[in-house]
């Protein structure tokens, strides 16, 4: 079938299978391999992208279900490659991140909580990211990162 | 200013923030374009004869290139010739009747071995026709658990006569408990892991020209393309091996799985690049497994909180194939006495072979288990006596004076402040206070019970230094440098480290020193990045290249300046040569680059140390515990951690909180669960309790540094410290918790029925 969408701004059409996950249409066919497969259960969230603004397990919908939407991965989120958006910069300075597979859904799960609740407690942030698994953390600096950045981007809102 | 010890950001993470690391899933190279899809068929049994396999609705499937059994690699050297009876100094027996197959030959052993390879045009076609792959299996009985292992009622290698594959360590000698007034034995489980790297397994590999390329996700590059070389017959050289970004590791991607090995030879068999990306589902019964010992402590000493003598016995389930696991309980012997003063310990260890994931290593690999053991018999000793368990822990520290400290386990702790580290633990985590609040809450008799765990531990980091490391540093003619280095990074932050490194030494900045690793057409020689090594062994060798390329450097800019060598200053402030006193005559390491000869300015270091270091810690867990359900909450983790002189504190907290993390879950969460069948009941992430942020507390970290003296730099290992001194104190947190019920232990992990139990049992009539 052919599915039309929008991924970071751009539109990517293409004929594929129906029953391509929109996983696999933002990695092979957009060409965007930042969102990765981390599981086959939607436990661990590392395939997070926006989907209208909300974030989804990629590999829980079809790419048929984004038919006509809007996908922000997070190749999309920064405005340039030296203008990280909050959450990217707040993961780099808190080190949020080691071997960085779990990051790009981290990072869109992380911005997709702030979007919900910008001014998160540490509890609401340890909850708002149950369903994306990180090994090499222990969550520790990601949780910091994440309150971090709610406070960098109430500052920007402020300003 | 020195940059050594200052909170670097990493150099890594802009780019995995905005466009993701390249894991060979990822990787979009014109060699692999046209790549065919691999999906492997699997045991469904744990213990089954294959009598049959029958391919030929798969073959005739569209999209279907090729479906490969056992009977298809007949282009393969046949394995080595078994090695001699294990002793220890090569514990493992390898080959010969225990041999791990490529493919199964004519049985499994158990659910997730490879029987079939499935080669598709895509990889969705795969999954469909790796399902019309028929094996027909007739089941045999399964061996589940240590128990059943040592039964022997069912054997996994008829031709071994036995499933247990090594027996090792001194018999009990009941006369070394004499003199003690107390004594303690109980035995105990460390229990099944599955290590769940982010990423999962994944390889591709193309055959051209005479050459093989292989992209892999492995700790170790250089280790995994001598393997190749020998499963296939080959020569090293026409091999590359390419370790891209690598999604974790945590012990179970040293070296190269037969899975990885397979895909390899397809590539080559088929005559077409091939890749392989297994599921999580796949990954947590293919990827090795972590642990699994059934331990029996035996401590005993005086009243008075000395403890006199101990022994620990240990089976090693080490799955259906010997892989690391059979090591593993070596190094648990190797540590048995944990960082105490004990007058007489003694081991003693079977290894097992069970129709269940072979036992690999996992963070810690046998040291965790060694920790968990003493510290769970301190604390049985401490409640015997009824003694603080920290002050038990205090009075049987190697004391401060007595390094270096020979173990009558046979190691040789190099340098410590045991007693230091508990104490500044203990002081950090306001220990009086929490007894206090205890105490309160046992005297309200509060449904939530307040419990306190005390660890202290010491590992071996670089256990085998001997094997050393490689460095290579080049200076190039614009002043920027590139560092070529064996030891491969997943997740660690080597490209920081080693930039850093080169900074300090050499004044090139940081942005201007490129890290490589990984590519063995590159780096064809290395070990790799495992037992908190890297640091010690890599990092060294990248400080001895920068001092063998200073000493060049000095040489240069002697000649550019016209003055005698012993003149010579390096301002590594601005990265300039001068002759002292005379500032103003600066020359760049662009400048004394461009003056070396037709080799350039470059040094290559293969650093090996003549011993091991040992980082110590003691750490302290607060949980609560609900009595009436059972639910045991970590709510602080207070830790010291001392791995030597520490080069960039970002990067050991985050070893430590990692670490800390796979600690906690392995006492409160996660355990690889086998039925009586051998069939996995936590065969994906929606049954296998991976550790989750709303589980964890923030960790309190305090900072300690006592140097190494074998390198330079005072540099020990920091990779798992966490998980080897956070276990045992989350384990104990739980357990203190309930001792006024008189609950004395709990096996890991303490699921809230595991804990209730023990609570009931304490409240039943006996």
């Amino acid at each position: 079938m052919k599915v039309t969408m929008t991924v970071n701004g751009r539109a990517v059409a293409a004929e594929v299978a129906d029953r391509t996950l929109l996983v696999h249409f933002v990695r092979e066919v957009a060409g965007l391999t930042a969102a990765n497969v981390g599981c086959d259960t939607s436990s661990c969230g590392s395939c997070t992208v926006l989907l209208d603004g909300q974030s989804v397990k990629s590999c829980t919908v079809l790419a048929a279900q984004a038919d006509g939407r809007e996908v922000v991965t997070v190749e999309g989120l920064a405005s340039g490659p030296d203008e990280l958006h909050p959450v990217q910069q707040a993961f780099r300075d808190e080190h949020g991140l080691q071997c960085g597979f779990c990051t790009p859904g981290m990072v869109m799960a992380a911005v997709s909580l702030l979007t919900e609740n910008p001014r998160p407690t540490e509890e609401q942030v340890r909850s708002g990211l149950e369903g994306n698994l990180c090994r090499c953390t222990g969550y520790h600096n990601i949780v910091r990162a994440v309150l971090a950045a709610a406070g960098a981007m109430e500052g920007m809102e402020q300003r | 200013m020195s940059i050594m010890g200052t909170r670097v950001k990493r150099t890594e993470d802009p780019r995995l923030l905005t466009v993701g690391g390249t894991y060979v899933d990822d990787v979009r190279v014109p060699e692999l374009t046209g790549a065919a899809s691999v999906t492997f068929v699997r045991s469904p049994l744990g213990h089954a004869r294959i009598t049959g396999i029958d391919a030929s609705a798969a073959q005739a499937t569209p999209g279907v290139v090729a479906v490969l059994t056992v009977a298809d690699i007949d282009d393969l050297p046949p394995p080595p010739p078994p090695e001699g009876p294990p002793n220890d100094a090569a514990p493992l027996p390898l080959g010969g009747v225990w041999q791990e197959p490529l493919l199964a030959v004519d049985r499994v052993r158990y659910v997730g071995e490879p029987v079939a390879m499935v080669i598709t045009d895509d990889a969705y076609g795969g999954e469909d026709a790796a399902e019309l792959v028929s094996v027909d299996y007739e089941p045999l009985p399964a061996v589940v658990g240590p128990e059943a292992a040592l039964a022997g009622e069912s054997l996994l290698f008829p031709d071994a006569g036995s499933n247990i594959a090594r027996t090792a360590g001194a018999p009990a000698d009941p006369a070394a408990f004499d003199g003690c007034e107390v004594v303690v034995e109980r035995t105990i489980s460390n229990q099944r892991l599955a290590p769940v790297p982010m990423e999962g397994r994944a390889a591709a590999a193309r055959w051209a020209d005479g050459k093989l390329t292989v992209w892999v996700s492995t700790q170790n590059p250089q280790i995994s393309r001598f393997i190749m070389a020998g499963a296939f017959g080959l020569d090293p050289d026409a091999i590359r091996v390419v370790a891209p970004d690598v999604g974790g590791g945590f012990g179970a991607k040293i070296g190269v799985d037969r899975d990885a090995i397979l895909v390899a030879w397809a590539a080559k068999h088929i005559g077409r690049p091939v890749r392989w990306a297994e599921t999580r589902s796949e990954n947590l019964v293919g990827m090795t497994h972590g642990r699994a010992q059934r331990q029996t402590v035996k401590i005993g000493g005086t009243r008075d909180g000395r403890v006199l003598a101990y022994r620990l016995e240990v089976v090693q389930d080490t799955g259906a194939y010997l892989r690391l696991g059979g090591f593993l309980p070596f190094l648990t012997s190797l540590m048995a006495a944990g960082p105490y003063d004990i007058g007489h310990v003694a081991t003693a260890y079977q290894v097992v072979v069970t129709n269940a994931t072979p036992i690999n290593a996992y963070r810690g690999a046998g040291r965790p288990e060694a920790t968990a053991a003493i510290e769970r018999a301190m604390d049985l000793f401490a409640a015997e006596i009824g003694m603080d368990p920290a002050e038990v822990r205090r009075r049987n520290l190697v004391p401060a004076d007595k390094f270096p400290y020979q173990s009558p386990c046979g190691a040789r702790y190099d340098t410590g402040d045991y007693v230091g580290g508990l104490d500044k633990v203990l002081a950090g985590a306001g220990y009086a206070e929490l007894r206090a609040e205890q105490a309160r809450r046992r005297e309200r008799g509060d449904v939530v019970q307040l419990g306190i765990g005390v660890s202290s531990y010491v590992e071996i980091t670089a256990a085998d230094a001997d094997n050393g490391e490689t460095a290579r540093l080049e200076v190039h003619d614009d002043g920027s440098a590139t560092v070529y280095s064996g030891s491969s990074a997943h997740g660690q932050g080597h490209d920081t480290a080693w930039a850093m490194l080169v900074q300090d030494d050499l004044g090139i900045p940081m942005d201007n020193v490129t890290v490589i690793h990984g590519d063995t057409d590159l780096i064809p020689f290395g070990i790799g990045t495992y037992g908190s090594r890297s640091l010690q062994l890599g990092g060294i060798a990248v400080h001895r290249a920068a001092l063998d390329v200073k000493d060049q450097g000095r040489r240069l800019a002697a000649s550019l300046l016209e003055a005698s060598e012993a003149d010579l200053e390096l301002d590594t402030e601005r990265g300039l040569w001068h002759v002292r006193g005379d500032p103003a005559s600066g020359r760049t390491w662009a400048e004394v680059a461009r003056h070396a000869g037709a080799d350039g300015l470059a040094a290559s270091v293969n650093h090996t140390d003549a011993t091991p270091t040992f980082p110590f810690g003691s750490h302290v867990a607060v949980a609560e515990v609900d009595t009436e359900t059972g639910k045991a909450t970590l709510v602080r983790h207070v830790t010291v951690d001392d791995a030597g002189t520490v080069l960039n504190p970002v990067l050991a907290e985050g070893q430590r909180h990692g670490g800390i993390a796979q600690g906690v879950a392995q006492a409160l969460l996660e355990e690889f669960v086998y039925d009586a069948d051998a069939n996995p009941l936590t065969g994906s992430l929606a049954d296998y309790a991976a550790v989750t942020a709303t589980e964890l507390p923030s960790f309190e970290l305090l900072a300690s540094e006592t140097p190494a003296t074998v390198n330079p730099l005072g540099f020990k290992g920091i990779g798992e410290a966490g998980t080897i001194g956070a276990a045992p104190a989350a384990q104990s947190a739980v357990i203190d918790a309930l001792s006024h019920l008189g609950v004395r232990h709990i096996d890991m992990p303490m699921t809230p029925v595991r804990v209730w139990a023990a609570i009931s049992e304490t409240r039943s009539p006996r």
